[in-house]
């Protein structure tokens, strides 16, 4: 039973079984077209991020230890999530609940850090209007933090299906397919954290 | 056929031992970008490339021990679909700054 569902050698027979393999599929396929989304802000950061006009450039606005903590807290949620899975395919509820509370803080931690840099660079005077450079700053890190702002929405109605549906089929296929939302969403901060900060740093 | 890219195919079963690998070189990772972007590298392009070679590393790791995205059968139609995709962001980076880098200094 515990590992029926997402185990290759008996999945398939299993109700659902397939189904989820399918959507698990739909769901890859799908983050690759969101990866087509930040590509273009990629791009887009990359023509903008020297035009500065007269305002402020990374060295004035961004500092390496509040990045790095920010960065900890997704990877390290990355992880956490990673460990639910494990507790998932051995049917342990109660620690499946706890590790996806703590990847919920985790994540949380991140979008609160996020929120109160920019609101911070407002305050300043130097939010999105201020320069294109900030404009595709903005954009570029905003649909990031809006993706896993999403991604702990999900989480938390995860954790509601949990306690009261239990680790059911269905509940199994959505705790994958979010955790694959989730590590890619790690995957793309790498980008945004190299990229849009540390190269800026320079 | 697609089977879950979540799952290793010999067992069935994300271990944790893949997960504590992971996440200590995406650690290390982390800390050569970081180390590199207040080490002030110069010149400066080594310390470009320095951090590109970090975050493309980092990426693949993530990858593999994450979403456990590897070139078995079962994951194969992922990993067509993935290097598809890469292939399309590059065009699209890589394109776009080689265009318009190169529009500016035609204009000047």
């Amino acid at each position: 039973m515990s590992s029926a569902v997402h185990a290759p050698a008996a999945g398939g027979h299993e109700a659902g079984g397939h189904g989820a393999e399918n959507k698990l599929f739909g769901f890859w396929i799908y983050l690759m077209s969101d990866l087509i989304i930040f590509a273009i802000l990629f791009a887009t950061f990359a023509v903008m991020s020297g035009n500065f006009a007269g305002g402020p450039g990374p060295k004035q606005l961004f500092e390496v230890p509040y990045l790095f903590l920010e960065t900890l807290f997704l990877l390290v949620s990355s992880v956490t999530y990673g460990l639910a899975v494990i507790s998932m395919q051995s049917g342990k509820q109660k620690a499946v609940l706890f590790r996806l509370a703590i990847t919920f803080l985790l994540g949380l931690g991140f979008v609160v850090m996020e929120l109160m840099e920019f609101a911070h660079l407002i305050e300043e005077g130097f939010g999105p209007d201020k320069s294109a450079y900030l404009s595709s700053f903005f954009t570029l890190v905003g649909t990031h933090g809006f993706h896993v702002s999403c991604g702990l929405l999900w989480m938390l109605f995860m954790i509601i299906q949990v306690v009261r549906k239990g680790l059911t089929a269905g509940v199994r296929s959505r705790l994958m397919r979010l955790s694959l939302f989730w590590h890619f969403l790690d995957i793309v901060w790498v980008g945004v954290f190299t990229f849009v900060y540390l190269v800026g740093l320079l | 056929m697609t089977e879950i890219h979540t799952e290793p195919s010999s067992t069935g079963h994300v271990s944790l031992g893949k997960y504590v690998v992971g996440f200590a070189l995406a650690m290390i990772l982390t800390l050569v970008s970081f180390g590199i972007a207040i080490a002030g590298v110069t010149p400066k392009y080594i310390a470009v490339i320095g951090l590109v070679i970090a975050a493309v590393l980092q990426i693949l790791v993530h990858l593999h021990y994450f979403l456990h995205l590897d070139r078995s059968k079962d994951n194969m139609w992922n990993m067509v679909s993935i290097v598809f995709t890469a292939l399309i962001v590059l065009v699209f980076i890589a394109g776009t700054v080689w265009v318009i880098f190169t529009l500016n200094s035609r204009l000047m």
